[in-house]
């Protein structure tokens, strides 16, 4: 008995159920969501406790849905919040943080999210973790799974490049390479979730798995001493992550932990894939799923679970939709790095060319103190900006001809 | 007997049609509404189906030759993840 959870909730008609491994009503068909007990909560957390936590996300255990003494704990999250200087600079505000999760266990935010799900498919006796991934999903959760000693089994489609199938072949779990297309791999993997006795981090633990991202918000305040900033801008794939970063930052206030909050949240994606930020645009709750065709492949998720409740939140906060074409995602990579020396992959590029695009229409201010979400590492998009190793100077092995080049 | 929930979308005139009634007319499937809006622009269904695997296959088919969007299950949306 978990004293900080009461059940989970249905989040649109509201009926109750145990904290068992589902993830929709079965009377509406709506998501499920974790009731938490925050009177227990409160009892039980306070600031110093907190800051005398670990050094990881599990340092805010009592609001994750799961019992710690289940936790594989890799170093997931509270990663740092750094000040970019140089960066507001270049794109005209005043004051710019940056969120860099892609310094993460296997370098990206997904280590958040899976390191809740496989403490809770460890507490629900699982005999297995799984999913369906092109990248860092897949990385993360072969990574936990072996540090767990968990069996695991990771669905790719057949045409996955290289690179990114040795990212989670490197941790030895079971991978299947699936024939056909996307949709073959979610229609397969679906039919699985209901015939396995596995946990499939994305679909019957769902509900768990994405209450990770709420740390994200947690960080945030603590590291700017407990509060808000004014705008926060993070990448939405399915939305999940931009819906549970307000859910961390609303926790906390009802925890008397920060005041209340006034930060205004954007969502960025990239236009290859834009159904949340489309239906932003045609100012409309109701999106149309799309088939992706982006760089951005850790956003290419063309009908997001969580892209209704996205769209409420942007209403919400007073908060914007914006995306980037695939040059811009390019000159956002770029731009970061240069001044800030953090190589992101593509999602962050989407993140930095969406907030300067939001600078630029004065929808963000100047003097807006804004956070920046960097949601993962640049080696694993190489190939989207290869270009730059063109720029080399070749010299021959001598003074002379070194200075002569660079003065050309 | 199998089960599966999907999600249709229907856009511009389709939103007129009585799709989900032809749908079940045509196939050997019990289609049930869990949940559902409407605006003049689009429209979006929840839809539960039941009946032979095969058949509920070709009915989804149908309706998408008939010009609506058939997506998996909303709740959990695409499964595949970056």
């Amino acid at each position: 008995m978990n004293p900080y959870c009461n059940g989970l909730q249905c989040r649109e008609c509201g009926r109750k159920f145990d904290l068992e491994p589902i993830f929709a009503c079965d009377f509406c068909f709506g998501p499920l969501e974790v009731d938490y007990n925050y009177e227990n909560i409160k009892t039980d957390l306070s600031k110093s406790k907190i800051e005398s936590g670990p050094t990881s996300l599990w340092r805010y255990a009592p609001l994750l849905p799961c019992n710690p003494d289940f936790k594989v704990d890799l170093g997931d999250g509270f990663t740092p919040l750094i000040k970019a200087k140089r960066l507001a600079k270049a794109i005209g505000l005043d004051n710019l943080w940056i969120k860099n999760d892609t310094v993460n266990p296997t370098w990206s935010f997904k280590d958040r999210v899976v390191s809740v799900a496989i403490a809770k498919a460890i507490e629900f006796n699982f005999s297995a973790i799984a999913c369906a991934s092109t990248g860092n999903l897949a990385n993360s959760v072969a990574a936990h799974a072996a540090a767990a000693g968990l069996e695991c089994y990771v669905f790719i489609p057949q045409d996955l490049e290289q690179g990114k199938v040795v990212g989670s072949a490197i941790y030895a779990p079971n991978l299947i390479k699936v024939e056909g297309s996307y949709d073959d791999v979610n229609r397969l993997c679906t039919e699985l979730s209901m015939v396995k006795n596995w946990a499939f981090v994305n679909i019957n633990v769902r509900p768990y798995y994405s209450e990770g991202s709420k740390t994200l918000g947690f960080e945030i305040c603590e590291q700017l001493g407990w509060r808000t900033p004014d705008h926060i801008v993070a990448p939405m794939a399915s939305g999940s992550m931009y819906t549970k970063i307000w859910k961390g930052i609303k926790e906390f206030h009802k925890l008397g932990l920060i005041d209340e909050p006034k930060v205004r949240l954007s969502g960025a994606q990239a236009a290859g894939c834009s159904p949340i930020t489309t239906a932003y645009e045609n100012n409309s709750f109701t999106f149309i799923p799309q088939k992706p065709n982006t760089i951005a492949k850790s956003l290419a998720i063309g009908n997001p679970a969580d892209g209704y409740y996205a769209l409420k939140q942007m209403a919400e906060t007073n908060g914007y939709g914006s995306q980037a074409s695939d040059s811009e995602i390019v000159e956002g990579m770029n731009l970061l790095a240069e001044t800030e020396g953090i190589f992101a992959e593509t999602a962050g590029g989407v993140t930095i060319a969406c907030l300067k695009k939001l600078v630029q229409s004065k929808k963000i201010a100047k003097n807006e103190e804004t956070v920046a979400i960097i949601s993962g590492g640049g080696l694993k998009t190489i190939e989207v900006v290869s270009a730059t190793a063109n720029n080399a100077m070749l010299v021959k092995p001598n003074i002379e001809s070194f200075e002569m080049n660079l003065t050309r | 007997m199998s089960e599966r929930r999907v999600k249709l979308t229907f856009l511009n005139d389709k939103i007129k049609d009585p799709l989900i009634y032809q749908m079940g007319h045509e196939f050997n499937v019990v289609t049930n509404i869990r949940m559902a809006d409407i605006t003049s622009e689009i429209g979006w269904v929840m839809l539960g189906l039941v009946g032979e695997a095969t058949e509920i296959d070709k009915a989804l088919a149908w309706a998408q030759a008939n010009g609506i969007q058939v997506d998996p299950d909303a709740t959990v949306g695409d499964i595949v993840e970056g």
